[in-house]
């Protein structure tokens, strides 16, 4: 797919990868063995017809194509950007055995864009019931969630807390990887399925989720906040001035639009040597803004080797071409003060790899007496999160033991009619998870309503399925879809 | 047109200015020591005000302002009666906790008068005997003193230049309460951090209960940018959602003040930005000889 120059694009926010043409479409659908055993579908985890969207692809039926994708997932255009491909439907592709596998990801965005840009949404014929549904939470849980019900006939809110909706999606990640009119688009889409949003609005503060249920007349609720509470490192100097989350570097630069002060009025620290701690998607997003930005320096400071580095494949070879330093098994110990409360430089320590640790990861070791100082202006730590307190602060909802919302295999919560998914369940994940769990907790919320519809292909939830589901067939397609031009 | 609008606006002076916003739902369930976090327009910056009153029956919450920065100067001129704000959202926060104390010294200062109000009628509500200790620049600076005489069993006024009241800072007020009470089970105080930390000094020998309010640099304000995180004592936590009521011996306010300090330059660059921008639109429309815009209103609309 052909990309931004790397010098060009990192003074820039457009977006770095460019997207298929119609010819490199065509050109990679062809790639796609439709072999029979689909190992893709499997490794998807909303499980979308992979085989049947690239072969109406490459019979130029693209409409066909968006058909196929938007019965499992709504948002086409944002998954094919920011899945993990290469650990989920391309990791298990047959053609990658030998070859490069099929650009799954590529070739979905490439339908998903061509819909927005045709302006195709697809409105499936909804029965309406007499059911409301509350969603708390914009991001990509509470969107599969929404979408679901509402395809199901409910009369489905969405509540959030920032004065616009979208979640991690608008707050978190950039433009360069996916531009807003990506997000708005895909909004108006559930908007036009039915769903409303309410911005403004931090549910457990202004009502919490037992006044939804009982006085509300929500008949059943998802709670899809994400994780949000940034983990600092807990080393001297934390709390220095130009120490900060990337969440906080994120928000302010994607949506508050810091870059553009002081046309907007919220700012943004900018630092000459940026470092920034930890090699997830949340660090490389972090640094190639930083770069954007106009730092000189951009280093990467990640404990583990660049193997275990928990980011796309594709994230860490962009950061890379755009001359982002990695510094692979290297350990903060201290932020450095200047004398007057800001950050003037930072020491670590040189690790190795030990033995392998509860994750299957091979534990850093610190190397004694390895520890070095290097000069940096401004830190930012991109080292996970743990659990937003909001929730079990104001409502009964059981919490586990690190703080997240205790759900069981269907999702539902220790309050009957509450269900939940996402981050805020699993601590955090991808885009593409969450996603999974608010389209798990749909499913779980339609039987709790007693709603049966054949507009999902069922998935049988262990071996004793036996193709059938409540004597619907697994593969059940049967609903009408009505055509918006 | 607006969403959040503004039904009332008065002046207390060529600094400090109150508005009424009209959001039944958020007046229903709001307590003290909670606050809100607004948005002038789609351009502007998240700013959270601490709740200085809220009125259930009316529907509406009051915030107290005080301008000294970019967005509070252009929303002293831009929020008129009938106008609105692009955005306002809370309750946010852990509502402060009305212990059941007897006697209870409620102290505020500058910013911190009006939200400490809240404070003092909850404790007269839940019985307890409340002395008010407030804290002006001057005479002409004095604001809700009926509303506090209303809810205090003593009151006490302190002035820098002594124009009204004792001359000195609240801290003397304190003192005086300290003297004439050796009953006092808890102080709670509300202003800038110089203020709060001689506060919690104050008390400290006493070993006095002490409340503060940190009011710390927020984006989001629900506990996932972590920019207002405070130091107590060898603990760190969110004043957003973990507070914003903390225990004023514990707060380590040198910190906090120097963390309030971290975007001074981008600050004055928007309010330079900011006020050559009204330069010119004042410029261009005495040019184009255009009826000004009208002057900010300085006494009550209704």
């Amino acid at each position: 797919m052909r990309e931004q120059d790397p010098q060009a694009r990192a003074k820039n926010f457009e977006e770095v990868a460019c997207g298929y043409s119609i010819e490199d479409a065509l050109r990679e659908s062809e790639r796609c063995m439709l072999c029979p055993d689909e190992p893709c579908i499997a490794g998807c985890p909303v499980g979308i017809d992979i085989p049947g969207f690239i072969q109406k692809l490459g019979e130029k039926d693209f409409r066909g194509a968006y058909d196929i994708l938007t019965d499992t997932n709504l948002l086409p255009s944002i998954c094919g950007r920011v899945c993990p491909q290469e650990t989920q439907c391309e990791g298990v592709c047959t053609v990658g055995d030998s070859l490069e596998p099929v650009a799954i990801g590529r070739l979905e965005r490439f339908v998903g864009d061509t819909a927005i840009k045709e302006g195709w949404v697809n409105i499936p014929y909804i029965e309406p019931t007499r059911f409301r549904v509350g969603i708390v939470g914009s991001g990509p849980a509470g969107m599969a969630c929404a979408a679901d019900m509402a395809k199901a006939g409910c009369d489905v809110t969405v509540y959030e807390a920032f004065h616009q909706p979208g979640g991690v999606l608008r707050y978190g990640i950039p433009d360069f990887r996916l531009p807003n009119e990506v997000i708005d688009a895909e909004i108006n889409n559930l908007r036009k399925l039915g769903v409303k949003f309410e911005c403004n609005t931090l549910v457990g503060r202004l009502f919490t989720i037992e006044q939804m249920i009982e006085e509300m007349g929500f008949h059943t609720v998802f709670v899809g906040v994400g994780a949000g509470y940034p983990t600092m490192l807990g080393i001297p100097g934390d709390s220095l001035n130009g120490v900060l989350s990337a969440n906080e570097l994120l928000t302010r630069c994607n949506l508050m639009r810091a870059k553009e002060f002081p046309n907007f009025d919220t700012p943004l620290p900018l630092g000459h040597r940026v470092a920034v701690v930890g090699a997830g998607n949340t660090a490389m997003d972090a640094m190639r803004v930083s770069k954007r930005l106009g730092a000189e320096k951009v280093y990467c400071i990640y404990r583990r080797s660049r193997k275990e580095a928990p980011a796309r494949v594709e994230e860490v070879h962009h950061a890379e071409q755009e001359e982002i330093e990695f510094h692979w098994l290297t350990n903060p110990v201290a932020v450095l003060d200047d004398g007057k409360g800001s950050v003037r430089g930072m020491r670590c320590i040189r690790m190795e790899l030990g033995e392998p640790d509860d994750s299957g990861r091979r534990r850093p070791v610190p190397i004694a007496g390895s520890e070095f100082d290097f000069e940096t202006d401004l830190i930012v730590y991109a080292i996970g999160t743990n659990a937003n307190p909001i929730m079990g602060q104001t409502s009964k909802l059981k919490l586990n033991k690190w703080g997240y919302i205790g759900a069981d295999e269907n999702l539902a919560t220790s309050v009957a009619g509450v269900y939940a998914g996402g981050d805020i369940v699993t601590g955090a994940a991808t885009v593409i998870e969450a996603m999974g769990a608010g389209r798990k907790a749909a499913r779980s919320m339609k039987a709790y309503l007693g709603i049966r519809d054949s507009s999902l292909p069922y998935m049988a939830q262990d071996g004793n399925g036996a193709g059938s589901l409540f004597g619907i067939d697994l593969k059940e397609r049967n609903f009408a879809r009505v055509r918006v031009a | 047109m607006s969403r959040f609008e503004i039904i009332k606006r008065e002046d207390f002076s060529d600094v400090t200015y109150l508005l009424e916003i009209l959001h039944p739902m958020m007046a229903k369930v709001a307590r003290p020591g909670q606050f809100v976090i607004v948005m002038l327009h789609e351009h502007g910056e998240r700013i959270p005000l601490t709740v200085a009153d809220f009125d259930r029956n009316a529907g509406t919450i009051t915030l107290v302002i005080q301008a000294v920065g970019k967005t509070t100067k252009e929303m002293q001129q831009a929020c008129q009666v009938g106008t609105g704000l692009y955005a306002m959202v809370g309750p946010m926060g852990i509502p402060s906790p009305i212990s059941h104390a007897k006697k209870v010294v409620c102290v505020g200062g500058g910013l911190g008068v009006a939200p400490v109000y809240p404070q003092a009628r909850a404790f007269k509500e839940a019985g307890a005997y409340v002395i008010g200790v407030l804290g002006f620049r001057n005479k002409s600076l004095i604001f809700w003193e009926d509303k506090f005489r209303a809810c205090c069993d003593e009151f006490i006024v302190c002035t820098d230049d002594g124009s009204a009241g004792i001359k000195g800072l609240v801290t003397e007020g304190i003192k005086q309460a300290i003297a004439m009470h050796s009953d006092i089970d808890e102080v709670v105080a509300i202003g800038p951090p110089i203020m709060m930390k001689g506060c919690a000094e104050a008390t400290r020998p006493h070993q006095i209960k002490t409340m503060v309010s940190l009011n710390p640099l927020m984006v989001d304000g629900t506990g996932m940018c972590g920019g207002c995180r405070v130091k107590l004592g060898d603990k760190v936590k969110f004043a957003c959602v973990d507070g914003p009521d903390f225990d004023g011996h514990l707060v380590d306010f040198d910190d906090l003040m120097t963390r309030l300090r971290r975007y001074t330059k981008e600050e004055r660059m928007a309010l330079d930005h900011w006020e050559k921008n009204c330069r010119m639109q004042k410029q261009i429309e005495a040019a184009s000889a255009l009826p000004a815009s009208p002057a900010p209103a300085s006494k009550v609309k209704r």
